[in-house]
């Protein structure tokens, strides 16, 4: 299979395309064939955008240079759990100060908020470790191409070295009502890929998490990154937010404010991208009484982990020698050429006819995805899913959809049935999860919709197998999703998991009122980050938020030809309107989100609260290569807020 | 897509193109005929061109081989006559410079690059450094025109926009800096706070 996204047929009326605007634009066939974009036979080279770098030298790092690979030759790959460790494992033995050098190293310098209050219970180690012989497929064709090589990534907590890190790392499960320590251990080396940074802090995107644990990349006060010999111990509440507020103290927390699908990933401040993209990042999920893990009880979901699958979709780029490789010096963001889900390029995975709940992740650096289901045989067939939570906050209803837009960070959990499209759709033995959306740089997709039935695009293969009739006790989404039935602003088909009240402009109480409305404009200054025309400060907060308060942020792209995943720690928020509409039942983004896309010269409004917890936290962006050029701002939450409408 | 002939003529004139194109071999070629290269290595040949340059001090310098291999460096772009951005970058760079102290000429190094090769002499550079009176360890560089433009868009200085990019008063202002044999490479604005400017370097420079 040729690298580059196109078919033959495509490639040349591209090719005839770009030749006529050449020639429209005055330059002779002489010229061209001494550039070198055009052959002696008059067939134009196929560059996208006639970008000058476009040769594929030794060690080129660029869309278009990866080896050739055969897609679907790898079954998909499901992350392990990560094992729950008793306190008396080795592992939890704090090296005193005054242990002789060697001994890994806490690096935490300060206490967890609330720990207190919500004694751990359950105990977690993983540690980061290069993995020397990782590969992204295990065929002989595609090993003679891309051959294994290192990765970072987490293991299973083992100090062994038979322990393996892996990418994706293991997935953690908790509960809500059950509080954990995740101990982190940093024991990567340096090593010649030329990328990848030694020193790491883990984000848990967007637990609520005191500024202690989130992870977060820099402080004014505290460095919460650490390096090769320490460990950081990560805790997690496994409460929801409102947990220290007035109306929710006696419950531990709104229950409306529920987590399910988070990830954890590498958060070091300029170097998020590089190391993420190495492979530092993981699913954690979160269940509870309603979703529980298990289709024979409470909401019904597809039981996990057998019919609940992480899919965590990422593109890579390899030199020519079959490298992965990360250009430091690019300021516009990377897409790669080759799509891995859940570490593998191209995976197919066997399903069985009946019902999966697939939580699927944008792993970036900086693609949009824009998701179908494809019958390769029959590739006009629309095929339906069924989308039951946004950023892994369950919808008011489920909405049936044909595609889904993803930007970095964003999760989307769909219910896909096998059985209905085997009996609706002229029993496909096989069906892509495509990504028809056209991205040729890391500033922004096209927002062409690419034809289906490509498998450039295709980024995993399902293969129906089995008998045809198959157990299935799970929820089916179909008859109460929306546009079947019709939505409402007060929809709850998850109760008691329903969508919080909205802060208003006149509630009564604090945590209902809206205190504050802030603008924030997001721009480019001599080709910059700028956030209201103000640049990334790591040594200062840029406003105060009052705790236990909401806000009204309005959110403005005027950087161009660009978008932007942006991403706010600490709660959801809900978006009000984009561009002036408000967002009402029935669309995807009527939910709690913890990312929002701004598209070109976008205005988009958004309330949230900011409860519990004081201290710093960031807002920035989630194309990691722009963060790492220091798209971002730093904020705090204290018991007095500031009035800074344009921070 | 419109291509103007500027645009086209713009983006050919940037690279050392020559039969690179033509001469792409099919990808299983590749593989075959080519070892790996080391992750240093390829950053050496795409990103740290060994240009010659000049100092404002009148030194001959080769940019990979004398300013940049084996060394901490901090690099930005700038010229002489700039009225926009350089004022406030170059005077923010003083005061990362104080604050870096007698590192910088010793471990740490600051190279300040012309955009305008052909207006910006030695000694023009020379009075420049005077009159921003910068210390030791901090280098403005000039070269020939073709070089410089090379070595701009090898280290990523560039807009992807070709009428943005030749807008040299609206050029970038950013300070890359890095670890060369470590292959550690970062960035900021070199119009951010100096103070967010030092932490950001030493925590990636030591």
């Amino acid at each position: 299979m040729h690298p580059l996204k196109f078919r033959p047929a495509r490639l040349a009326e591209i090719a005839r395309k770009n030749r006529q605007d050449i020639l429209e634009a005055g330059v002779s066939r002489r010229e061209l064939i001494r550039l070198g974009l055009l052959t002696g036979s008059g067939c134009l080279i196929p560059v996208r955008g006639l970008s000058a770098r476009a040769s594929c030298e030794a060690g080129a790092c660029q869309p278009g240079c990866s080896p050739p690979t055969d897609p679907f030759v790898d079954p998909l790959p499901i992350p392990a759990v990560l094992p729950e460790r008793p306190l008396t494992d080795p592992g939890f033995r704090i090296a005193p100060a005054a242990q002789p050098s060697g001994q890994p190293e806490d690096a935490r310098a300060e206490p967890h908020q609330f720990r207190d209050r919500f004694p751990p219970q359950q105990f977690f180690i993983s540690r980061m470790r290069p993995n020397p012989a990782f590969r992204f497929s295990e065929s002989p064709a595609n090993l003679a191409r891309i051959p294994a090589q290192t990765i970072w990534g987490f293991n299973l907590g083992g100090a062994s070295p038979g322990d393996v890190a892996t990418t994706p790392g293991p997935t953690i499960v908790s509960r809500y009502g059950t509080p954990i320590v995740v101990r982190r251990f940093n024991e990567l080396v340096p090593d010649d890929t030329g990328f990848g940074r030694t020193e790491v802090s883990t984000h848990l995107h967007n637990f609520h998490s005191g500024p202690d644990s989130d992870g977060g990349p820099c402080d004014p006060v505290f460095t919460r990154f650490f390096g090769t010999g320490q460990f950081y111990d990560y805790f997690y509440t496994m409460a929801r937010a409102g947990f220290d507020t007035a109306e929710f103290r006696a419950s531990n927390g709104d229950i409306r404010e529920t987590l399910g699908t988070l990830w954890y990933h590498d958060h070091r401040v300029d170097h998020t991208a590089e190391n993420t993209y190495k492979g530092l990042a993981g699913f954690h999920y979160v269940f509870n009484e309603f979703d529980t893990g298990n289709e024979n009880t409470g909401f019904r979901f597809p039981s996990f982990p057998q019919f609940d699958v992480p899919l965590f979709l990422a593109d890579k780029l390899f030199t020519p020698e079959g490298q992965i490789c990360f250009d430091p010096f690019g300021f516009d963001g990377i897409v790669g050429d080759k799509f891995v889900v859940n570490g593998r390029m191209q995976p197919f995975f066997e399903v069985q006819k009946r019902r999966y709940r697939f939580r699927v992740l944008a792993g970036g650096p900086s693609r949009f995805y824009q998701l179908f289901l494809t019958n390769p045989d029959n590739p006009d067939q629309s095929i339906p899913f069924w989308l039951i939570a946004n950023d892994g906050n369950l919808l008011p209803r489920p909405v049936e959809l044909t595609s889904t837009r993803l930007g970095v960070a964003e999760r989307m959990d769909v219910i896909v049935d096998f059985r209905k499209i085997w009996d609706r759709f002229g029993h496909p033995r096989r069906i892509w999860l495509e990504n028809r959306l056209e991205q040729v740089n890391g500033r922004a997709p096209t927002d062409r919709i690419l034809p289906p039935g490509n498998p450039a695009n295709a980024v995993l293969e399902f293969r129906l197998a089995g008998p045809d009739i198959v157990a299935d006790g799970s929820f089916d989404p179909e008859p109460v999703s929306y546009p079947h039935v019709p939505c409402g602003p007060d929809d709850c088909v998850f109760a008691p998991i329903c969508l919080p009240r909205l802060p208003s402009d006149t509630a009564a109480a604090p945590t209902d009122r809206i205190r504050l409305t802030r603008s924030f404009r997001f721009d480019r200054t001599n080709g910059q980050w700028a956030v209201n025309d103000r640049l990334m400060d790591c040594t200062r907060f840029r406003f105060t938020v009052q705790r236990n308060t909401a806000e009204r942020w309005i959110l403005r792209n005027s950087s161009g030809g660009w978008q932007h995943p942006l991403h706010i720690h600490l709660e959801e928020f809900r978006i009000i309107r984009r561009n002036g509409r408000a967002v009402s039942c029935g669309d995807p983004e009527f939910s709690r989100k913890d990312v929002l896309r701004l598209g070109f010269n976008d205005e988009v409004e958004v309330v949230t609260r900011f409860r519990d917890f004081r201290g710093g936290y960031p807002m920035h962006c989630h194309n990691t290569v722009h963060e790492d050029h220091q798209m971002m701002l730093l904020w705090q939450i204290q018991d007095t807020g500031d009035n800074l409408t344009e921070p | 897509m419109a291509i103007t002939r500027r645009d086209l003529l713009a983006a050919l004139a940037v690279a050392p193109m020559t039969s690179a194109l033509t001469a792409r071999a099919t990808p299983a070629d590749r593989s075959a005929a080519q070892p790996r290269l080391s992750g240093r290595e390829r950053i050496r040949r795409q990103h740290l061109p060994n240009v010659a340059l000049t100092a404002h001090t009148g030194a001959r310098l080769m940019f990979y081989d004398d300013l940049v291999k084996d060394k901490k460096v901090i690099i930005n772009f700038m010229y002489a006559k700039c009225a926009g951005i350089c004022p406030p970058v170059t005077m923010n760079l003083t005061r990362v410079q104080k604050l870096l102290g007698d590192r910088v000429g010793r471990d740490i190094f600051m190279y300040s690059i012309t955009l305008k090769p052909a207006e910006d002499t030695v000694e023009a550079l020379r009075d420049y450094a005077v009159e921003h009176q910068t210390g030791p360890g901090w280098w403005f560089l000039t070269g020939s025109p073709p070089d410089v433009e090379h070595l701009r868009r090898a280290l990523g200085f560039t807009y992807a926009d070709p009428v943005e990019d030749a807008d040299t008063s609206n050029h970038i202002g950013m300070l890359r800096y890095g670890v060369e044999p470590l292959t550690r490479w970062a960035a900021c604005p070199g119009m951010a706070n100096p103070a967010h400017i030092v932490r950001s370097i030493l925590w990636d420079l030591d």
